[in-house]
This record gives structure tokens, sequence and C-alpha cells, in this order.
């Protein structure tokens, strides 16, 4: 099957019922999402579908339908996504395993709204476990990218 | 062995050694020297400075011995060393270095000698000198204990110092300029006219160099990089998405493996049939594996299928199949014949207690799972001459002897390379996957063999936290607490732990009162006592070990006894504590939380105290108690760690203590039900969710005289905080965690 990942079309040989997760970990070598528990609890996996956040674990291969970007896909080291940049500026990872999960949540939801307050980053970002606890520095970092992506 | 130079209170040595083509300088233990780990490596015209530091062609690589498990500790160590050596973070590669032991840990032995680590009499400094020998001895290379930085404090900057002297000498040598006329900037040398000896073309000349002698480190008013806020040198890529962690590791031509073992943990496996898994896309080969299967297939999630299709016939548990049993054998270990220890008994509590009004309450922690966010694996090939081991691990050297072992190899030809983790809090001190991965490889030598668990069997096959309870009693008198008498039950961690490596640790468990029987309060009448229940569930290192259960019984009993006596929850346990850098911390945390003022309707102010790995640590926690449940509010932290060598990153690392510590209190449990753990997955257990997270103020105190880690303290002040404050806001007492099982949290 063909896949479009991060700008570039893919092709594939897996069953259907593939999670995308482990085809874009084990068939492509894309591992910025990542593997946590595999039933949607943890959030780690989670990347866009036409921009939307969505479970990689839980999507099936055959069922994808647009096109996919992962952390990698969202902004590089040179071309910071803004909320890569506020990652960054926070200094919010631990050990950081969480992280791109986190971020593309972060980029999906302020792209819905860009000036949360803080229920709204409550509800939007307590679906991603994070397990080192950085949480204070998750919230901070989204009311800065979400200030930056609306000044920009 | 050229010259050395010895670091006063330490027995290491920095020491250099002549090698073909090159020169190494490194660390020394006792008279004999181990082999320097990377002179196996070295190529013609590479000098290696100790094994910390090492510069060739292609730049300058510090190496750091401590894994990081997201903790931070390559970065920092790698500032410990760059601070000395004159060089930027983004000049440097870090590497975790391969195993040895000259990378053993000093400071881990501290916490297993039976002395307060604010006891420095010559006694304490002495038992702490015969486990450090015993460490030594092992080789134990292990990341661990919060030790990290009062490991490397002076190692790592001395090895910076050393190379850096040694450096300046080639380019005296070189340019024809005296020493003391060289100056060192941004790793060169610069000379009086303003031209400048990069590091690396000097490496080559500082081969032939004798080694700098009387060196001595810098005074901390000089520093550059430590004490200031750093940028951690994995933040972009962790951001980015490009930080290889292990379980994204790639070796060409690998495959992948799932396994499943008897839930039961340590329960045989009886018999299996795999004839629905062989048939399945992608899978190459079951293999029978201890205790249970392994399949390897061409994919981890063809893996996972697989090794789900197996029937298997298991064995039963060999301990308790129900909680019932396991609190049972708690409750009859308070009991002469299971005395582990009586490290604490101050004036008479037998006959304090026999007058006046005995206060008497019993405390209960469970069983909890390290679940860390990435799972557990290792990639493993076998050939007829070596063994390659990728993998994220706390303990590289024992990875190293026991692949040996099962191999039949040299521990020469077993390499080790330690990769990033994904969180541990203690899990990766076991090495029970690598063990599997070796099982399976060789059965296929040659090919790289990459196992990975599933969230499941990391939770199944998890070696908890210790299960534990509290018996406390006590009397007040004239608004003083009068008599505290503490004893705490547990199954041996270290005897857990230290079993599946073969090993046996005589004497008493320190984990089962760490946390408890070294607080530094004068009660008149003052007795902590550790019973050593028998073993049941395999259990191990969890963050904050012993004092993650004993801080919370230990405080919360001074808390009931305060209230007994009618005094002040802060102002009590700061008038009882004899030592001044811990007081210091309770008067910083209740001058941060505003302590006396009033906090509200429904609102409730909590503090706790522990000192645990030589950290004093006061927490105080604010509550509200609305309709729908508690509400944490605030949490102010002080903790005394000597020294803050990275302010940004000590932030991080206590807020995510005070989070760990609340979270599980909280919502977190691991039980047993037919010999298996109940919770396999985050629906079951959550820690703490974003939502739930209050707002933390952190503040590090320097007045003690010794630098210490702080991973692991700001962890057992949580809890106790906590309950103190919903009886503060409540009036209700919860002696139990998860305390979710007596009351709702929003």
């Amino acid at each position: 099957m063909k896949l479009t990942v991060n700008g570039q079309e893919r092709e594939v040989d897996v069953e259907d019922d593939m999670p995308l997760l482990w085809v874009l970990r084990d068939e492509l070598g894309i591992t910025g999402p990542k593997y946590g528990c595999g039933i949607a609890q943890c959030g780690a996996c989670t990347v866009h579908v036409d921009g939307v956040a969505v479970r990689s674990c839980q999507l099936r291969a055959g069922d994808v339908e647009g096109d996919v970007t992962t952390i990698e896909g969202l902004g590089t080291p040179e071309t910071l996504h803004a909320v890569q940049a506020a990652w960054i500026e926070h200094q919010v990872a631990q050990c950081g395993y969480c992280q791109p999960g986190q971020m593309m949540q972060a980029a999906s939801f302020l792209d819905l709204n860009d000036d949360p307050d803080d229920e709204d980053i409550d509800r939007a970002m307590s679906s991603n476990l994070c397990r080192c606890g950085t949480y204070p520095r998750i919230r901070e970092a989204v009311k800065t990218a979400a200030r930056n992506l609306r000044n920009a | 062995m050229g010259r050395a130079t010895t670091i006063a209170r330490r027995t290491f040595l920095i020491g250099s050694a002549a090698i073909a083509g090159g020169v190494a300088f490194g660390t020394y233990m006792y008279r004999r020297p181990p082999a320097n780990p990377l002179l196996a490596n070295l190529e013609e015209g590479e000098a290696a400075f100790t094994p910390y530091v090492k510069i060739d062609a292609e730049g300058v690589t510090l190496i750091t011995p401590r894994t990081d498990l997201g903790q931070g500790t390559y970065s920092v160590q790698a500032a410990m060393i760059a601070e000395e050596l004159d060089i930027e973070l983004d000049q440097v590669q870090v590497d975790p270095g391969p195993p040895s032991p000259a990378y053993y840990n000093t400071a881990l032995s501290e916490e297993s000698a039976p002395f307060r680590s604010t006891d420095e009499s010559f006694a304490a400094e002495s038992a702490r000198g015969f486990v450090d020998m015993l460490m030594k001895f092992l080789g134990m290379q292990v990341t661990g204990g919060s030790t990290s930085v009062p490991d490397g404090y002076e190692k790592l900057r001395m090895a910076g110092a050393v190379a850096r002297e040694t450096l300046k000498a080639a380019a005296a040598s070189k340019s024809g300029v005296a020493v003391d006329q060289l100056k060192t900037a941004n790793g060169a040398v610069q000379l009086p006219d303003g031209s400048e000896l990069t590091y690396v073309e000097l490496a080559p000349v500082a081969a032939g160099m004798e080694l700098a002698s009387g060196v001595t480190l810098r005074d901390p008013g000089e520093w550059r990089l430590l004490g200031k806020p750093m940028r951690r040198h994995d933040m972009v890529a962790k951001s980015t998405g490009r930080l290889t962690y292990g379980i994204d590791m790639k070796i060409d031509g690998m495959v992948h493996a799932a396994v499943k073992r008897n839930p039961r943990q340590g329960g045989a496996l009886k018999g299996f049939d795999a004839s629905a898994a062989e048939k399945m896309r992608g899978v190459m080969k079951v293999v029978p594996i201890k205790g249970g299967v392994g399949v390897i297939a061409d994919n981890s999630w063809r893996a996972f299928q697989a090794v789900e299709a197996i029937e298997c016939d298991w064995g039963p548990a060999p301990y308790p199949a129900n909680m019932d049993g396991h609190w049972e054998t708690l409750a009859n270990s308070f009991v002469d014949e299971r005395l582990d220890a009586r490290t604490r008994d101050d004036g008479d509590v037998e006959a304090a207690l026999r007058q006046g009004e005995v206060f008497e309450a019993e405390y209960r922690v469970p069983y909890l799972a390290h679940a860390p966010l990435e799972p557990i694996s290792a990639i493993v090939k076998v050939t007829e001459e070596r063994v390659d081991v990728w993998t994220g691990t706390q303990i590289p050297r024992f990875v190293q002897n026991n692949v040996a072992t099962m191999t039949g190899m040299d521990v020469e030809n077993v390499h080790v390379h330690v990769l990033y983790v994904g969180g541990s809090f203690g899990h990766r001190l076991e090495d029970d996957v690598v063990r599997q991965t070796v099982e399976i490889a060789m059965t296929m030598k040659g090919t790289p063999v990459k196992l990975t668990y599933s969230r499941e069997e990391d939770m199944l096959h998890d070696y908890p936290r210790q299960i534990a309870m509290a018996r406390g009693r006590g009397t007040v008198k004239d608004g003083k607490v009068e008599a505290y008498d503490l004893g705490i039950a547990m199954p041996s961690v270290i005897g857990s732990q230290m079993g599946r490596q073969g090993l046996s640790v005589p004497g008493p468990d320190p984990a089962i009162l760490a946390g408890a029987w070294e607080q530094p309060f004068a009660i008149a009448n003052y007795r902590v006592t550790g019973y050593r229940a028998p073993e049941l569930a395999p259990i191990s290192s969890w963050r904050s070990v012993g004092a993650s259960s004993n801080g919370f019984f230990h405080d919360c009993l001074l808390d009931e006894l305060i209230h007994a006596a009618g005094a002040d929850p802060l102002e009590e346990r700061i008038r009882l504590c004899w030592h001044e850098p811990s007081r210091k911390v309770l008067e910083a945390v209740g001058e941060m939380s505003g302590w006396g003022s009033d906090v509200g309707a429904n609102r409730g102010r909590g503090v706790a105290f522990c000192m645990s790995f030589g950290v004093a640590t006061a927490e105080v926690v604010e509550v509200t108690a609305t309709d729908a449940g508690i509400r944490i509010d605030k949490v102010y932290v002080a903790a005394e760690v000597g020294k803050v060598v990275d302010p940004v990153n000590f932030d991080n690392l206590v807020k995510g203590g005070v989070i760990w510590g609340l979270g599980h209190a909280m919502n977190c449990e691991i039980t047993y039900a037919d010999g298996m753990a109940e919770q396999t997955n985050y629906h079951a257990y959550e820690g703490m969710r974003l939502y739930q997270c209050p707002e933390i103020e952190v503040r590090g105190l320097e007045n003690g005289d010794k630098i210490r880690g702080i991973g692991e303290p700001p962890v057992p002040p949580a809890a106790p905080a906590l309950a103190n404050a919903i009886f503060a806001a409540t009036g209700k007492r919860i002696r139990e965690m998860p305390f979710n099982k007596h009351i709702d949290f929003v």
C-alpha cells in the first residue's frame, strides 16, 4: 500500500491491520513516534493525519486516509516548529521519550485554539502521559508556543 | 604507570600510562591499575586523557560513565569536565563509554553503610570506606542512588584539569613559550602573541608528555558553566524526534523478537503450543527461554502478535497468590525473630510508653511498578569471536559479566554499548531483557536480535517497589512529642535485587530503615526498628528505594503525634530538629509557603520532611477539598544539596520527583491476583496526568559541605505532605496508599 509520510510517498507491503505506528517504526525506520502502551493511553505515538493528532498505535495501516506527519516532519533542528522551539526554550524534556507525542498533540491543539487558558491546556494535554513529571514545563511551553503562533 | 595525582579524601588517582603511539590518562584504583577501557580502541595518533576525556582528529569526546535515564546526567557530567578543560559543551561529543571497573561508583556506597549521612565521625567514614572497598571490588559501574553528581564532582573536574594542564605543557613544548604564559579557552591553548594551538592539534604532542602534577581544582567562584543555567546538550534532539533510544536502535540485518514469560513471576513453563504462532506472517522461529517462550519475526508488531498466539501452561507463583497472603506475611513479621536492625534507640521508649496515653497507628504502602514510558529492549549479536549488546542499562558491568557467563565468551570479548534510556526510575537496574535476548540470539548466531517488551510484558515482569507495613506508637507531654516508636516490616529489596545477580549481601538491609531511622530529630525517647519480612514477590529499587515507603511512615507518625500534642506541625518539627542544614530547609519551606497565614475555607496545608541520600528535603502541600474531591493547588519544596550544579536540571528533577511521589501515592498500586499483577498497562496505572499537576515552587539550599544528587530525595516527603494536608483540610487521616482508595481527587 502507499502512504504519504512527511511529504514523501512511501510504498509498504504490510497487513491492513498493522498499526501505523509499527509501519512507521519497523518498516519505514521513522522512530520519532514512540511505542509506549499500544492501547491509546499514553500518547507517545501521536502523529498527524492531515494536521490532526491521532494515536498511531490505534490507526490500522489500511485505514490511513490522508498525509501523515511525524515529529521529524513537524520541524527540523534548522527549521523548528513554534512548539519545538518553545520545548527547547523551556528545556521541557527529561528522558524525552513522551515528548514527540506531547509536541504533536500540542501542535494540533494550538492549530485549533491558539489562545488557550489553563483549563484548555489541561484538557488537551492530559491524554499524553509523562512519567518523568515534566508537566509544569509543558504548560509553560504550550503558552509560549501559543503566544509565538499568535504573533507570527 | 607514570605519575599520579591523589585527590584529597578520596582514594582514586588520576594517572597516566604510555602506550604505542600515544598516552592514556586513567583513573586508578588501589595500587593495581585496572585496564583502561579506552586503550583497546585507541588508534595511532590518538591520545586519551583519562577515561573521561578523549581527544583525536575528530575532536574532543567526554566520557560520561553514568547512564542518562532522563535525569540529564550526560550533560551534567560533561559540564563538570568541560568546566576545567575550558571547552564549550557544544564543542564536544558525549559518549557513555564502555563498561570498565575504573568507573566504579564511590558515592553509591555511602548510602549502603549503616551511618547517618549527617554523621561524619571517623566511625561513619570508615564504615563507608569498607563498603566502598566492596563496591570497588565488585567494580560496580552503577547509575543509581542519586550519586552521579556526588561521584563525579571531584573525579570529572580533576580529569578535565589534568588534561588541560597536560595540554598546556604540550603547547609549551611545541611553542617554546613557558607554561605560565599560556592560557586556555574554547578548546585551545592561547599564546601571548594571540595565536592558538587547538587541543586537537596538541593531542599527538600531549601523548608524549609527562602527566601534569600539582593540579588544583578551580574555585567555584570562577566557574563558567557549573552553577549556572545550562542548555542540556540533548535538548534539540529530544525536541525534534532525532534522539535514538534503545528501542529505536537498528543494526543492519536485525530481526525482531518478543517474549512471553510466566506472568506469575519466577513460575515455571510446563509446556506450550506454538503451532498457530508458527504459521503467522513474518514469524521465523519460536524459541523456548527460561520461564517462557520467545518469537523471532521480521517486525516487532508481528512478533508481539505471534507470541500472544502461543498457548502456555504455566506453573504457580513462588509467592502468595493473592494480596491477603502478602499483607498477612508483613503483619506477622513484627516479631523478634525477624528483627533486622534497630539503628535508633534513644532514651527509654518502653518506660515512656508506660506513662500517659499511647497513640497507635498502622500504615501500609503497596507494590509499585516503575513503568517508564520506554518499554525495555535490547539488541544482541552473538558470533564465534564476540558478543555485542546494545541496550539502555544502569549496570553495564553486570551485563557484561552475565553475558560472558551465558555465552562462554571472555569478558573482554563482550562489548556493551550503552544507549539512551526513556526513563528508568530503577527499572534498568535489572538485566533480564539482556539475558533473554542472549538466549534467543544464541539460536541465530551472526544475526542481531532485538527483543522489545510489550507494555504488558514490561509491567507483568516489572520487579516492583517493596510492599511495606509500619506500626507506630507514641506519647505526648506538655504540648511536645515525648516518645516515638516506629517499626517497619518489608522484604529485603537488596536481597531480592542482588540475589538475581547471584550475590548475597550479609547483614541488615539498609533499605528497610532508610528514610526513617536517620531523621535529624531530637525526640527524648525515640526508637526505629526494622523487620525483615520473608521474601514475597520479587522486588527492586524504585525511585528513592526504602525511603519511598519509610519517609511516608516516619513523617506521618510524627505529624499525628505533633497533632496529638497540640503543637504546630512546622514549628514542632523545627524545634525537634538538631541538624542545622535540615532546620534551614524546614524554615525555608515555611517562608516560601507563608506557613501560619490563613489558608482559606476548605483548604489545608501539610508539611513533611525526609532526609534521604544525604539530602534534607521539606515539602509543603496545599490542597482544597472541593465537592468533587481533593485538588492539589500548590507544592513548595526546599532541598539541601551542598551545591546546585545545574539550576535548570535541578528544578526539573525536583518537580519530577514531587510529581512522581504524589502521583503514585494518589493513584497507583500493583496487586496480585492468582499470582499475577492485575495492572498491566497505563489505564490501570496512570501515575499523574497533567490535569492533576499542581504548581510547584523549588528552592535549592547550599548550606551543607557535601555535594548531593537530587534525583530521588524529592520523592519521600511528597506523599506524607499530601496526607498531612488532606488531614488539615478534612480532618481525615489517610494511612494507606494509594490514597484514592480512601478519598477522591480532582
